[in-house]
């Protein structure tokens, strides 16, 4: 068996599995009948209706063809790797060193998922987004966001 | 004159200093992303989200909606000048806009788009203030099971009308109603989904989604791509003022696209998108002999296209407000807004928050005439910030978004996943799966549980009860329609040509 598109392949096993796993899951809540529907009536029959979708595309990925055989591409690791990284140690980091240092940090991570990383300009941006962020989230906005890290305050 | 006094009431609430300042800001902001090519619509509304849990409702909704038409008239700007469509209505401007400003003509190219927009803004505000009365009217006639054919016919609509795989398409709706099932069932209170994550009892939130497919998974997207270096025509932009002629060959393109926008935007799925590729298509089968052909720069290819979608940006309002059903991404994030605020959306948003629903309607006609003062006289500026390198813009869009997040619920929950639905709008980019169909589902999704539930349970079970009760079983039979219409080989061929007119 050949597959003749990557792409609709690929996102018909991705519907195929999330829909059987919420079908799945959703036997843990009460079904119900369909006179009482329960907990679990409408996530079972929606799991089961995108498994059907996710298998209807699976098999028009093995036998309708398509042009070139719809390659996905190359994927671009680094930005997502990056962006994605970065992200995380911003939710990590912001309770505990607060926004003046959490800031730079996210800004710094995030500029290297970029094809041009120029240190001075990337520090620019920091201060710049740092204090702008201030000013706007916490003086203007009044968000309850940690400012400094907390073993200065306390 | 019920009209009338409506309207009365809108603009009074809309000519308030607050509300000015938040229609001003809103359109300001709005042309400003729609310049700005990688900083998409859908992101940036719901990177404000997070900011009005300290507005007011009326000013809230105001800005929001100021800064999606505000993006239709930056949009064009980009498309004219540098061939870079900076919201994706303005695909088909860039067409002939482009070839105009080659050509020395973007003065006129941009005077058309602007003035075209401003005629189909004005005519849009009245329409809505026109229509969504009878039509709030009539949604007070619906039950649970008129409800959720509604909902259903409203998911289809926006799929089938959409670019791209139309199974992929309804597979995201799915995915994305079955996201919004990660909640506690209101009827028996039992946690669903949620792997015991107290965070996740409560639900996903949607900005939490909105920015992780769109504002993260844009950036991703964005840099994955070689950088891109264009011509910008900045210094040629002089003699703004249309010619007689052009003002003559631009006119009846402009009624004609307001008209056939107005129409296309109340459709569900329809909007500003839809509206212009279907009236550059209308321009080129209506105008026999242009001066200049299609292509080449003909100013009835921007006139028209850029007034359809202003046009339809406005009257895609009337199903949001009129009946709490987003027909796009953009008015999902308006319900959301309206949620936030605590206002349930629904027929019910007339009568009980009229000075929100008139105000509101009201400050679209004020925001359109600010749009066009800001727009043509000041040109100058916004061209220049078409210089600013992406590598600048960037990492300030990630600042924002995460702080976004982080201040939803003050928890660092949200922030985690956020960056897991970045990685997911990556796969999704990768695999070609449109994300916006599953923010409508996800806004919908449990709107459709509660009425599909209470229909069936006043039904005692009995599933016909969607096929006996005539508007439901019309609602329904118009949504099957829709999908066999798609699915016939011609108009296949056809909606496939549609959206890759040259782009």
């Amino acid at each position: 068996m050949k597959i003749k598109s990557q792409r609709d392949f690929w996102s018909g096993l991705m519907f195929l599995v999330v829909g059987v796993a919420f079908a799945w899951g959703s036997t843990e809540y009460a079904f119900g009948t369909s006179a009482r529907p329960g907990p679990g009536y409408f996530p079972f029959g929606l799991g089961i209706l995108l498994a059907l979708l996710g298998s209807l595309l699976l098999f028009k990925a093995l036998t309708l063809e398509s042009e070139g055989g719809d390659p996905i591409g190359h994927i671009a690791w680094r930005p997502l790797l990056i962006i994605v990284l970065a992200i995380a140690v911003f939710g990590a980091a912001l309770p505990r060193l607060g926004l003046a240092c959490t800031l730079p940090l996210l800004v710094i991570l995030s500029a290297l998922a970029g094809d041009e990383f120029h240190w001075r300009d990337v520090l620019i941006s920091s201060v710049v987004l740092t204090v702008g962020s201030w000013a706007l989230f916490i003086l203007g906005l009044k968000l309850t966001i940690p400012l400094w890290p907390t073993y200065i305050t306390g | 004159m019920d009209l009338l006094n409506n309207l009365g009431v809108g603009f009074q609430t809309a000519m308030s200093l607050q509300n000015l300042l938040y229609a001003f800001f809103g359109a300001v902001l709005g042309t400003l992303i729609g310049v700005l090519p990688g900083l998409g619509l859908v992101a940036t509304i719901a990177m404000l989200l997070p900011s009005i849990y300290t507005l007011d409702a009326t000013p809230a909704l105001i800005m929001l909606a100021g800064i999606y038409y505000g993006a239709q008239y930056g949009g064009s700007t980009t498309a004219i000048l540098i061939n870079v469509p900076g919201e994706s209505s303005s695909i088909v401007t860039a067409i002939d806009g482009y070839q105009m400003a080659r050509s020395g003509r973007a003065g006129p190219a941009l005077a058309a788009a602007g003035l075209g927009s401003f005629f189909a803004g004005c005519v849009g505000t009245i329409i809505i203030a026109i229509f969504a009365p009878p039509l709030t009217e009539l949604a007070f006639k619906f039950g649970s099971a008129e409800y959720f054919s509604l909902m259903v016919l409203g998911l289809v609509g926006a799929v089938v009308l959409a670019s791209g795989s139309l199974i992929k398409a309804i597979a995201m709706i799915v995915l994305g109603l079955l996201l919004g099932q990660v909640n506690t069932d209101v009827i028996t209170g039992t946690a669903r989904f949620s792997f015991d994550i107290p965070e996740l009892t409560n639900g996903i939130g949607f900005v939490v989604i909105a920015m992780g497919l769109f504002g993260f998974g844009e950036i991703i997207a964005n840099l994955g791509q070689p950088e891109e270096h264009h011509e910008v025509f900045t210094r040629e932009v002089k003699g703004l003022w249309p010619t007689k002629e052009d003002f003559k060959e631009a006119w009846p393109s402009v009624v004609r696209g307001t008209a056939l926008g107005s129409i296309l935007g109340v459709l569900p799925g329809g909007g500003a998108l839809l509206a212009s590729f279907a009236s550059y298509t209308l321009e080129k089968k209506v105008v026999r002999n242009p001066r200049v052909p299609f292509g080449k720069g003909a100013i009835q290819g921007v006139a028209g296209p850029e007034s359809a979608n202003n046009a339809g940006a406005q009257t895609s309002f009337i199903p949001m407000l009129t009946l709490g059903i987003p027909p796009n991404a953009v008015m999902a994030l308006m319900v959301g807004a309206m949620t936030i605020k605590g206002i349930q959306p629904g027929p019910q948003v007339m009568t009980s928050n009229p000075e929100l629903f008139w105000g509101l309607i009201a400050s679209m006609w004020i925001g359109n005439l600010m749009l066009i003062v800001l727009n043509l006289p000041l040109i100058g500026i916004w061209i220049r910030l078409l210089t600013v390198p992406y590598r600048f813009l960037f990492p300030a869009i990630v600042v924002f978004c995460c702080i976004g997040t982080y201040s939803l619920n003050n928890n660092s929950f949200d922030v985690y996943l956020a960056a897991a639905f970045a990685l997911l709008g990556y796969v999704f980019c990768k695999l070609s799966c449109e994300p916006a169909p599953l923010l409508l589902g996800f806004i919908l999704g449990p709107m459709m549980e509660e009425n599909l539930r209470r229909a069936l349970l006043l039904a005692r079970g009995d599933w016909s009860t969607f096929l006996t009760r005539p508007l439901s079983a019309g609602l329904l039979i118009a949504a099957a329609l829709m999908i066999f219409v798609v699915m016939l080989p011609s108009i296949k061929n056809k909606r496939q040509e549609a959206f890759q007119e040259e782009a």
